[in-house]
């Protein structure tokens, strides 16, 4: 085992929906001092009462283990998973994009947009709100594009994860 | 019909929350709760007035109720009982809450809160309760239906029973107390999500049991895990401890484990451990480690603990495994599950043991044990404090009772820990993981409680003792025959210390200043006073203290210079031991990487 090389994790954890939950597992984050590089949560199945927070960190071997195991061991935590070490996986995040520019400008990202496959939900005379999905990278290359050409405001919803195949997480 | 009675029976099973709280804590086993009363917890104090299944004991400060509340569940294993009120109530509480999780100690604090339609609006003594104490709880609820509120309470139990036991706060707002509320019992079915694992994995065991076979230097170290797995993980422990004729240490909170007086054992380990504990801990091949958490206090500079040494960790909280100290064998499980399983699998596996090797490493350990660590020199009129230690343990001895040990925290515990000798588990309540001055007298209050004829000592420091002092009164309350063993050494003992040795002998704000007259207090509180001042009159003092039938304060005045040793400096290694003063120098060298460590 390496001691110094540090890694991302991407880590699905399969909650109680209760409240207090959120708090529970970002105060444990923040108490121990580990990084959150995204965390997203969300009700997934009302009946069971189950959300799933998927967190992305960075750490060492050693310290992304005990991340691991910290979280299982909250109360009302039902299922942590590894999805960066339990195989291929798909990590997708969601951007809304506010461009506000006119002339060339307006051309030039319209048409990257086009090359990047973001929708336009939303136009002005003077601006575009454009709507991507993606790996956090993509939305990031897209974004350093569009500063140019009058970037106003990003918002994202952090990394959602599932992995590949017939392997699934459940209560 | 049958229907019209099942209604009927539902709504006369309705009853007041605060009724349905105190059934559920009946039927959860509970006879005792520490507690204080306050507005928002009114309505269970009136329910606790006409009920006779529950005692309440008046604490002074709430701190005081959640220690009392250790230490009745350390020294009986069952789940210690809290009751507090909002705002104030609860904040006070957090210092104990905080104590207990650190060291694993199973409790349920109820926290009176303002009523639900209150909560957030800044009402008088509100305080946000579950948001304070989610990092200082194992886990904590608030009740927000009258539905949930039996349920809850089982919950609570259990969680703070299972697994690795710790506190749990359950957050009572006053309308949930007053509206009535179903009743059911605690579930027979499992837990929905936490469910720790208990046995331990057969492979790993074997494989633990295969490499202790083989070792050359083989070391076992224990911890409060074996305390906290019942009466019974002790014994395993010692048995197994024979069976393989293997040197034993324990931690500060694993003491009375296995027992002091056996060949076997090496003393505790760790910063004030034995020379020999801490030089077979480094020089080990093989090390087994059951329930323990190699924390800072016991590894000392981390990469030079135990440096050629394969390690064996069996404990019942995963997140325990591979947090500070990379080990080889992983174990999951309760201590005595794991120690059953390893003895079963020591006898059938066929690996030859290297006795040979074990015995050349026996003689290693004795010529450690030769050097004799622990030796102090009492000459002269004033009182060394190891030598009063020693002098209450030979004493205690004698009366042949059940003893009790709680302390406070600093020298005058790790003196406690080096010079009293305990042969029984549930024997010794110090607050190990956060070090709370204060801890040992509403401790050794709860222990007396559960208790009620054993002979309950708080060895203390002066300095600490003020901490809860106010306990006192409880004592006198409720005819609590405690013993207060004060080691006054006019000093923060073990701030002074780390002064003297780490900080050029600069005793910044550690002198304790206009201290009051111990023996006059005591007398204030309906308490007995005694002093000794000199060698000669440390004995009586002691009898006296022991045959004395209610509260003492003993204010045993001893030297004020006096170091605990032997001592691992912060950000030293095992090997660097400092033994006594004549190598005190050593400490100086303390780079400021090992000053930054506390």
């Amino acid at each position: 085992m390496s001691d110094n090389m540090t890694r991302t994790a991407t880590i699905a954890v399969l909650v109680e929906n209760e409240a207090g939950i959120l708090a529970r597992v970002v105060g444990l984050f923040s108490g121990r001092g580990y990084n959150i590089e995204s965390l997203t949560v969300a009700a997934v199945d009302e009946e069971k009462r189950l959300s799933r927070i998927t967190v992305v960190t960075t750490g060492t071997d050693m310290v992304i283990e005990q991340i691991k195991a910290q979280l299982d061991r909250l109360v009302p935590v039902h299922r942590v998973s590894d999805l960066s070490q339990e195989g291929p996986h798909l990590v997708r995040e969601l951007a809304l994009i506010k461009v506000i520019g006119k002339g060339d400008h307006r051309v030039e990202a319209l048409r990257l947009a086009d090359a990047f496959r973001a929708r336009v939900v939303d136009a002005t005379t003077e601006s575009f709100v454009f709507e991507m999905t993606g790996a956090g990278e993509k939305i990031d290359a897209f974004c350093t594009l569009m500063r140019p050409l009058g970037l106003a405001e990003i918002s994202r919803t952090g990394a959602v994860a599932i992995a590949r195949g017939t392997s699934h997480i459940a209560a | 019909m049958s229907a019209a009675i099942t209604s009927s029976t539902a709504t006369t099973d309705q009853r007041p929350g605060a009724e349905v709280v105190l059934r559920a804590l009946k039927d959860q086993g509970v006879e005792v709760i520490f507690g204080y009363p306050g507005g928002a917890v009114l309505p269970i104090y009136d329910a606790l007035f006409q009920q006779n299944a529950i005692r309440h004991i008046l604490v002074r400060h709430e701190q005081a109720a959640v220690h009392a509340a250790e230490g009745y569940a350390r020294s009986t294993g069952k789940v210690g009982v809290v009751l507090v009120t909002s705002g104030p109530g609860a904040t006070n509480a957090v210092t104990g809450l905080v104590d207990a999780l650190m060291d694993s100690i199973p409790v349920v604090c109820l926290t009176g809160q303002v009523p639900t339609h209150l909560i957030g609006n800044d009402a008088f003594q509100e305080a946000d309760t579950t948001g304070i104490t989610r990092p200082a709880t194992k886990h904590n609820y608030l009740v927000k239906r009258s539905d949930d509120l039996a349920k809850t309470v089982h919950e609570a139990f259990y969680v703070a029973r299972s697994g690795r036991p710790g506190p749990v706060v359950i957050d009572l707002p006053k309308d949930i107390l007053i509206k009535p509320a179903p009743y059911v019992a605690a579930p027979t079915t499992e837990h929905r999500s936490y469910r720790p694992v208990t046995a331990p994995d057969p492979a790993r065991i074997q494989e633990a049991v295969r490499l202790l076979k083989r070792s050359e230097r083989p070391v076992i170290y224990t911890g409060g895990g074996v305390i906290n797995a019942g009466p019974e993980a002790s014994r395993l422990l010692a048995e197994f401890v024979h069976l393989t004729g293997m040197p034993c240490t324990n931690t500060l909170m694993g003491l009375g484990a296995f027992p002091a007086s056996d060949p076997q054992f090496l003393g505790m380990l760790g910063m004030h451990g034995t020379y020999e504990a801490n030089l077979a801990m480094h020089g080990c091949d093989v090390m087994l480690n059951v329930g323990a958490r190699f924390d800072d206090r016991i590894t000392g500079r981390l990469d030079a603990f135990s440096p050629n040494s394969k390690k064996i960790h069996a404990d019942i909280d995963p997140s325990s495994i591979n947090k500070n100290v990379e080990v080889q064998v992983p174990i999951i499980g309760d201590a005595r599950q794991v120690l059953a399983a390893l003895i079963e699998c020591w006898k059938q596996d066929p690996t030859p043991v290297a006795k040979t090797e074990q015995l050349a490493w026996w003689k290693l350990i004795d010529e450690w044990r030769e050097k004799k660590c622990l030796a102090y020199v009492q000459e002269g009129s004033i009182i060394k404090p190891q030598h009063a230690v020693r002098r209450l343990y030979e004493l205690t001895r004698e009366t042949g009772r059940d003893t009790f040990i709680s302390t406070e925290v600093g020298q005058h515990q790790m003196w406690a820990a080096q010079y009293f000798g305990f042969e029984k588990p549930n024997r010794w309540m110090t607050s190990g993981g956060l070090g709370t001055m204060g801890y040992g007298l509403p401790a050794a209050m709860g222990v007396q409680i559960a208790h009620p004829d054993a002979l309950c000592i708080d060895i203390a420091g002066e300095a600490s003792i003020l901490m809860n002092i106010q306990e006192m009164g409880t004592l006198a309350q409720y005819r609590l025959p405690v013993k207060v063993f004060i080691l006054n050494n006019e000093y923060m003992g073990m701030v002074r210390q780390w002064q003297e040795l780490l900080h050029g002998s600069r005793y910044s704000e550690s002198y304790s200043e206009a201290l009051p007259d111990f023996v006059k207090l005591a007398d204030a509180f309906h308490a007995k006073g005694l002093r000794a001042t000199s060698a000669d009159q440390l004995d009586d003092v002691i009898k006296e203290m022991l045959a004395h039938p209610g509260p003492v304060i003993a204010d045993i005045c001893v030297a004020k210079d006096e170091n605990c040793f032997p001592m691992i400096p912060s950000g030293a290694a095992h090997n660097e031991m400092i033994m006594g003063p004549d190598q005190e120098q050593n400490a100086r060298s303390v780079t400021d990487e090992g000053k930054v460590l506390v």
